[in-house]
């Protein structure tokens, strides 16, 4: 799984910290594991606005945003995100979100654009395998 | 003579050929034998391992309350008094968490403990764009005076303890407290407590940060200088591994990293031109208590050694108050798991009691539901009567360092301890620990850990029941959880909104350019930002004055 292969190198993914929220362990470490598993992978860094992250998304031209809240806000930041990338005219792009996130929250994002929201608890492999199967093809 | 070297050789040279026989019908089970941390462990120690490594009871053990404090630092431990049972709480406006800390103090707590919401720890008021959607989540909102006041409605400030979780702004929030004890007429030698307060580990773990380090720094040493002149009984930093841990450092990199910071702060302290003795009984100290019992136990009675010895040799410190090294404790929210959380209360208390057995002076135990959302009342009780079965029914509490002079402990003790030392040594090659933070070096030190223990988890070296394995299908939601409304927000922005039009406002900006001078020249801020507070001035109109005198920091997207 964490044998780089040659087949993701074309998938560009942003990890993203939106928000005031600094706990950073899960994204840099599955930021990490995700280049270690052979995809391009660009972090953000702290405390970014939902604005700063639309930037890196179209700057970096991704087909994965994977966004990690664990303050409680995702239901704030997360749909700006989403709709921020999407008004920019970046089509086709894989939506995650990460973190300690309630169950009755997983369907109010999934309608904001979310795909997956991965919990804690959630394996290396699993987000890898998920990334394999869903990123956009182009 | 009782234990004779060579006599015990001949025994466990006797001992290892049967185990060797044995271990043909039965072998180990095909693991690594690692603490949670990953440090390999003996199966047995005897008194010739303690002999190898230069164990002495005088210099290495001796009695609680004596340097080096290993045993711990009250003579008779919790004979005397039990540890201080302090349960971490804040949630949605100062109303309900008032209401909170009453509900605790009610049920037998003993201290408060208070956690402040994002945008407070970051020193934004609550209706900044910044706040957006955090207001309340994860601890309370206090972006004024009047918040503060709210807050600690009906409590009475000379009889409890405070401890206040924040760091970046911690001066102002202090300031705030200052200003309201104050106000209420309490005698300053009365105002007892804790503020977090320490600075480096945010840019080393817990990143709620303002200022770039240096300037920083630099408020943490005036809080120090102005609590040892005016405020005798404040516990002026609380130097924190926590963080460093939850971020994923090891039990040796907590300890390491969390005593450089310290040394740091004393360092900056003695530039300031203060006494060793002045100010150093009032630094305490906070770490984890993780999984692994023996590892723990070990590492706060190498804590204290190490803290004494460099107190004492390094820096010279006369009062044996100075030496020891005091400490608070909180189990470890990231070996939580979602999954079966019933299961969190068993870590709880095992976590706990490793606490109690490294001899800690202030506890907090965590809720069965914390990685879920903030603890519900039901579970925040069951916490907290953890802590009281401990101290009431196990007869743990009868003891002093009860597990000094086992071969085992002693021996896993020097490792730690030693492990720790080199670290130790290592920062100060590199100039100290600001220099260290400043490269960064902690920081991808704790990386490499977490990446490493996650992989170790991966592959289930390391395993979390429940997790990866003894895993089952679970109702969708095992257990009540607290929802924080989102109209908290909207509160607390209108009572905001009304203490500015109520305050004078000729009044705020001439104390708010008060702060921005004694910034500009260097001089101690706490006066200035007192009277800015008194005047009302805002968390974030203090905060943003000095950001624009000492700028704001940023990481890199290092990972």
């Amino acid at each position: 799984m964490f044998q780089g292969n040659p087949e993701r190198n074309r998938i560009r993914v942003l990890i993203a910290k939106p928000g005031l929220d600094g706990h950073d362990r899960g994204a840099k470490v599955i930021a990490r594991a995700l280049r270690d598993a052979g995809f391009e992978v660009v972090y953000t860094g702290l405390h970014q606005t939902p604005e700063m992250i639309v930037q890196a998304a179209i700057q970096e031209d991704v087909h994965v945003v994977g966004i990690s809240v664990l303050s409680g806000a995702h239901n704030a930041l997360v749909p700006e995100v989403i709709r921020g990338v999407k008004s920019a005219g970046l089509q086709d792009v894989l939506f995650l979100v990460g973190g300690i996130i309630p169950e009755e929250d997983f369907e109010g994002l999934k309608q904001a654009g979310c795909q997956m929201v991965f919990t804690p608890g959630t394996s290396l492999e699993e987000i890898i395998n998920y990334i394999d199967k869903n990123a956009p093809a182009r | 003579m009782a234990n004779d070297p060579g006599k015990i050789e001949a025994m466990q040279n006797h001992w290892q050929k049967k185990l060797t026989e044995s271990l043909k019908k039965v072998p180990e089970r095909p693991v690594r034998f690692t603490t949670w941390s990953d440090l390999e462990v003996p199966l047995l120690c005897t008194p010739n391992d303690l002999d190898r490594i230069g164990f002495d009871f005088e210099k290495d053990l001796g009695f609680p309350g004596e340097y080096p404090f290993t045993r711990g630092v009250q003579p008779n431990m919790y004979r005397g008094k039990l540890w201080t049972m302090r349960q971490f709480a804040g949630f949605s406006s100062p109303e309900e968490t008032n209401q909170r800390f009453k509900l605790l103090l009610e049920k037998g707590q003993t201290g408060l403990s208070t956690a402040f919401d994002m945008p407070t720890l970051m020193g934004y008021d609550c209706d900044s764009p910044m706040a957006l959607g955090e207001v309340g989540k994860c601890g309370v909102s206090v972006s004024s005076l009047e918040d503060m006041e709210t807050l600690f409605e009906g409590i009475p400030l000379d009889e409890v303890t405070t401890s206040m979780t924040i760091n970046g702004p911690a001066i102002v929030i202090l300031a705030m407290y200052y200003v309201m004890a104050e106000k209420r007429g309490i005698p300053r030698e009365k105002v007892r407590g804790t503020l977090q307060n320490d600075i480096l580990k945010e840019y080393i773990a817990q990143k709620e940060w303002l200022f770039p380090i240096a300037p920083a720094v630099k408020c943490v040493i005036d809080t120090i200088e102005y609590g040892t002149r005016h405020y005798p009984n404040w516990n002026t930093v609380s130097i924190s591994g926590y963080h460093i841990r939850e971020a994923g450092a090891t039990a040796v990199q907590e300890l390491a990293f969390t005593i450089a910071d310290g040394m740091a702060y004393v360092e900056e302290s003695l530039k300031r031109g203060l006494q060793v003795d002045e100010f150093a009984p009032r630094l305490s100290f906070f770490f984890d208590v993780h999984n692994d019992f023996f590892e723990e136990i070990a590492k706060f009675r190498a804590a204290r050694r190490i803290w004494a010895k460099l107190m004492k040799e390094r820096y010279g410190a006369k009062s044996p108050k100075s030496w020891m090294l005091r400490t608070h404790a909180q189990t470890a929210g990231v070996s939580l798991t979602a999954q079966q959380p019933m299961n969190n209360v068993v870590r709880v208390a095992i976590q706990a009691m490793a606490g109690v057995l490294g001899g800690v002076n202030s506890l907090h135990t965590n809720s069965m539901d914390e990685t879920l959302s903030l603890p519900t009342d039901e579970a925040v009780l069951v916490a907290l009567r953890t802590q009281q079965v401990l101290a009431e029914e196990s007869g743990v509490a009868n003891f002093a360092d009860p597990l000094g002079g086992s071969y085992l402990v002693e021996y896993m003790t020097h490792q730690v301890e030693t492990a720790a030392w080199e670290y130790i040594h290592k920062i100060d090659e590199m100039g100290g620990m600001v220099a260290a933070v400043e490269n960064g070096f902690p920081q991808a030190e704790i990386g490499n850990s977490a990446y490493h223990f996650q992989r170790q988890l991966e592959k289930k070296e390391k395993v979390m029941v429940g997790v990866n394995r003894y895993t089952m299908e679970e109702k969708k939601r095992a257990i009540e959880t607290l929802y924080i409304d989102r109209a908290v927000e909207g509160r607390q922005a209108q009572k905001l909104k009304a203490l500015k039009a109520r305050r004078d406002g000729a009044k705020v900006q001439a104390s708010l350019e008060g702060v921005r001078l004694a910034a500009q020249k260097g001089d101690n801020l706490m006066p200035s930002i007192m009277e800015a507070v008194r005047d009302w001035a805002t968390l974030q109109e203090v905060c943003d004055t000095l950001r624009s005198v000492y700028g704001i920091y940023r990481e890199d997207g290092k990972f």
